[in-house]
């Protein structure tokens, strides 16, 4: 491969590809067997982290940042002015198995602008993931992105290479689809979503009967919406979510502050701030739905369509629910405990390890590493010396915001006077 | 009874070892020393402490049987953390785990427990850091080479770890500071010791050791850390939160082009 033209390519479609926040390579179960190279089981490692703290763990790259498609979010759409450029499959494979190497990456994210058609363009991604399985016996993480509107057999054979395959759905409701990104439908994110779901759960039937089925996507297929591009409130966004998650067996929704890149007056403008404070309570969101039991429409409804951004939404949830309250950490069951603000699920677990040994004070509860400054107004433990004074939701807010300091509260200033 | 110093090799089952007389000796006032750290304390009888495997064998396997698998994972990487005084904590934990009728190695309520865990996991951290961090590069003779400087002594740890993922490749990895490695021959990892010559510079790729081709990766690697970076979210403050700067060295994406 001749160096310098590779570096080019390498810009332009590293550039391209870095606005997809996802770059999760967890999950997988590809054992090293072969005596090959890599091998993609359990947790996925974070090799380093961009300057703006985010992990790095896959070659993220696009194979092409060319496309005959115009949605006004994308800086790879059409109309935009920008270097375009195209990997050679072979190109892309000898990256992917140099770099991972030496230690750099996990694995390979592909994803592709759209050129001369769908089905073309998915082709070549599947290309690329075959030969690396196939020639460089290479058993690290292959995440592929799904092109909108490929056929099923594409997809199928997609998921025979990939650990895990994805669609952006991008834009959270089919009205700002529609203004954003003309040239889409939404069922052209649907269908291979769908195919990948079903043949995922066909491989686990058949997988039952012969123990030889290869594997299908093993990490599952994730999805990404674009968060303050159309005007959505949380309460839809967090629907959409709920709606993906449940009907198509999704592993991860990723939630992405718009980074304005256009002039486009469909859209923020050049300059405006990255919505990353709603970003992150988006995600917190997401937890609690996905790993405390909480039903999405606990959180956001009818009367709550908005995420406070000044409190985290476990704290605004028990702060309009105090009935719920105090809870006694010696003796609630694991779904309350995971409910007190400021207990994190490991510390849900330590507490009820320690309890069988003793009954726990508040020396106890620090030691154990609780969040005491939020968690004291909502639990009783042993001890006389619990908050008696029977205090409304605003004061126990006020007492919490003003003993904490948030890595946020910079962003959250700027943002409020936003609104003040 | 006589307070006393033990003083052993530093390995951990010289370390059990000195936890076997101990226990045979109903020691009561006692300390327990690595041969190179020795500090030499008043009114305390040193004695060195010959490491018998047998002993040390029969020490683990008791300890494994009042603990949880975790519980003895903990031991193990809080023993490799070198800390100072480590063997006195760890031998206090492991008194008391004899001493209770239940497992209590869940109980972090006890001093030692919490301690031991809490070292553990800094052990645990820097050992999944050193799986990220180590940087690999290819020599002259085929070989992919990283150093490392660890705060605790990981190698032991991690082991596997590589050998499971670069089954096909030759690769060594070096503890600078401990002046040991592994060495993967395609078959097995050995624990090797290595002379490098007078002008061996470890942060730098020379181009006297390393291949050719070994430039160009670094480069390209370099250019797509660079280009992956989004600078209006920027927030240095957590970048290095997740990669300290200790570790920066040995990252080629972190050296000066
Ligand atoms: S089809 Fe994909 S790559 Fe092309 S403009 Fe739309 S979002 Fe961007």
């Amino acid at each position: 491969m001749s160096f310098e033209r590779t570096q080019e390519k390498l810009k332009i479609l590293a550039d391209a590809a870095k606005y997809d926040v996802s770059c999760s390579s967890s999950g997988s179960k590809r054992n090293n067997t072969n005596k090959g190279l890599g091998d993609a089981t359990g947790m996925g490692i974070c090799h380093s982290y961009t300057e703006d703290g985010r992990c790095v763990s896959l070659l993220k790259v696009l194979l092409t940042n060319h496309c005959i498609f115009d949605c006004a979010y994308c800086v790879t759409r059409k109309s935009n002015d920008v270097k375009r450029a195209a990997f050679k499959v072979q190109e892309v494979v000898d990256l992917t198995i140099n770099f991972y190497r030496r230690n750099y990456i996990e694995g390979l994210f592909l994803s592709s602008g759209i050129f001369k058609s769908p089905d073309y363009t998915m082709e070549r991604l599947v290309a690329v993931a075959k030969k690396l399985r196939q020639e460089e016996n290479f058993n690290g993480y292959i995440h592929l992105k799904s092109i909108p509107g490929a056929s099923d057999e594409l997809m199928r054979e997609a998921g025979l290479y990939a650990d895990r395959l994805s669609v952006n759905i991008e834009i959270p409701t089919e009205a700002g689809l529609k203004k954003l990104a003309p040239d889409k439908k939404r069922e052209d994110f649907i269908k291979p979503m769908v195919k990948v779901k079903n043949e995922i759960i066909q491989y686990k039937a058949e997988k039952k009967i012969i123990k030889s089925t290869p594997k299908f996507a093993p990490a599952g297929q994730s999805t990404q919406m674009i968060i303050g591009a159309s005007g959505e409130n949380d309460f839809q966004i967090m629907q959409t979510s709920n709606h993906f998650y449940n009907n198509y067996n999704l592993k991860r929704v990723y939630y992405s502050g718009y980074v304005p890149i256009s002039y486009d007056n469909r859209l923020p403008q050049i300059g405006s701030a990255v919505p990353m404070l709603r970003e992150n309570r988006l995600y917190q969101t997401d937890w609690l739905m996905r790993f405390y039991g909480f039903d999405v429409s606990e959180i956001l409804n009818e009367q709550h369509q908005n995420l406070d951004l000044d409190v985290d939404p476990k704290l605004s949830w028990a702060l309009r629910n105090l009935h719920e309250f105090p809870v006694d950490v010696n003796t609630a069951d694991q779904r309350m405990l995971a409910r007190i603000p400021g207990l994190g699920m490991k510390s849900v677990y330590k507490i009820i390890n320690a309890r069988r040994f003793r009954k726990l004070n508040w020396e106890h509860l620090k030691k154990i590493g609780v969040a005491l400054n939020r968690a004291q107004y909502f639990m009783v433990c042993d001890s006389n010396q619990f908050e008696k004074r029977d205090l409304s939701a605003e004061k126990i807010k006020g007492l919490i915001l003003q003993n904490s300091t948030s890595k946020y509260q910079k962003i959250l200033s700027n943002q409020l006077s936003l609104f003040g | 009874m006589q307070a006393k110093n033990l003083i052993y090799d530093g390995t951990f089952d010289g370390f059990l070892s000195a936890v076997f007389y101990v226990f045979e000796h109903k020691l009561k006032t006692v300390t327990i020393q690595n041969e190179f750290t020795v500090q030499h304390r008043l009114f305390l009888e040193n004695e060195t402490i010959h490491t018998d495997e047998l002993k040390a064998n029969r020490v683990w396997k008791g300890i494994k049987s009042r603990l949880s698998s975790n519980g003895s994972y903990q031991l193990y990487y809080a023993f490799l953390s070198e800390d100072s005084g480590v063997e006195d904590l760890l031998l206090e934990y492991i008194q008391y785990v004899f001493s209770q009728r239940k497992k209590v190695d869940k109980d972090y309520t006890h001093p030692s427990i919490l301690k031991i865990a809490q070292i553990a996991k800094s052990v645990g951290r820097e050992k999944h850091r050193m799986e990220a961090f180590v940087r690999f590069r290819l020599t002259k003779d085929a070989i992919y080479f990283a150093s490392i400087e660890p705060d605790f002594n990981v190698l032991p740890l991690i082991e596997k770890h590589f050998k499971r993922r670069y089954a096909d490749q030759k690769w060594v990895i070096y503890d600078i500071k401990r002046g040991y490695g592994l060495f993967y021959d395609l078959n097995k990892v050995e624990l090797i010791n290595m002379d490098f010559p007078e002008n061996f510079n470890f942060t730098k790729t020379d181009n006297a050791f390393f291949a050719e081709q070994e430039f160009e990766f670094q480069k390209l690697w370099q250019d797509y850390f660079k280009s992956t970076n989004i600078e209006s979210r920027k927030n240095m403050k957590l970048h290095i939160r997740h990669v300290p700067k200790r570790y920066w060295k040995y990252l080629s994406e972190k050296q000066p082009n």
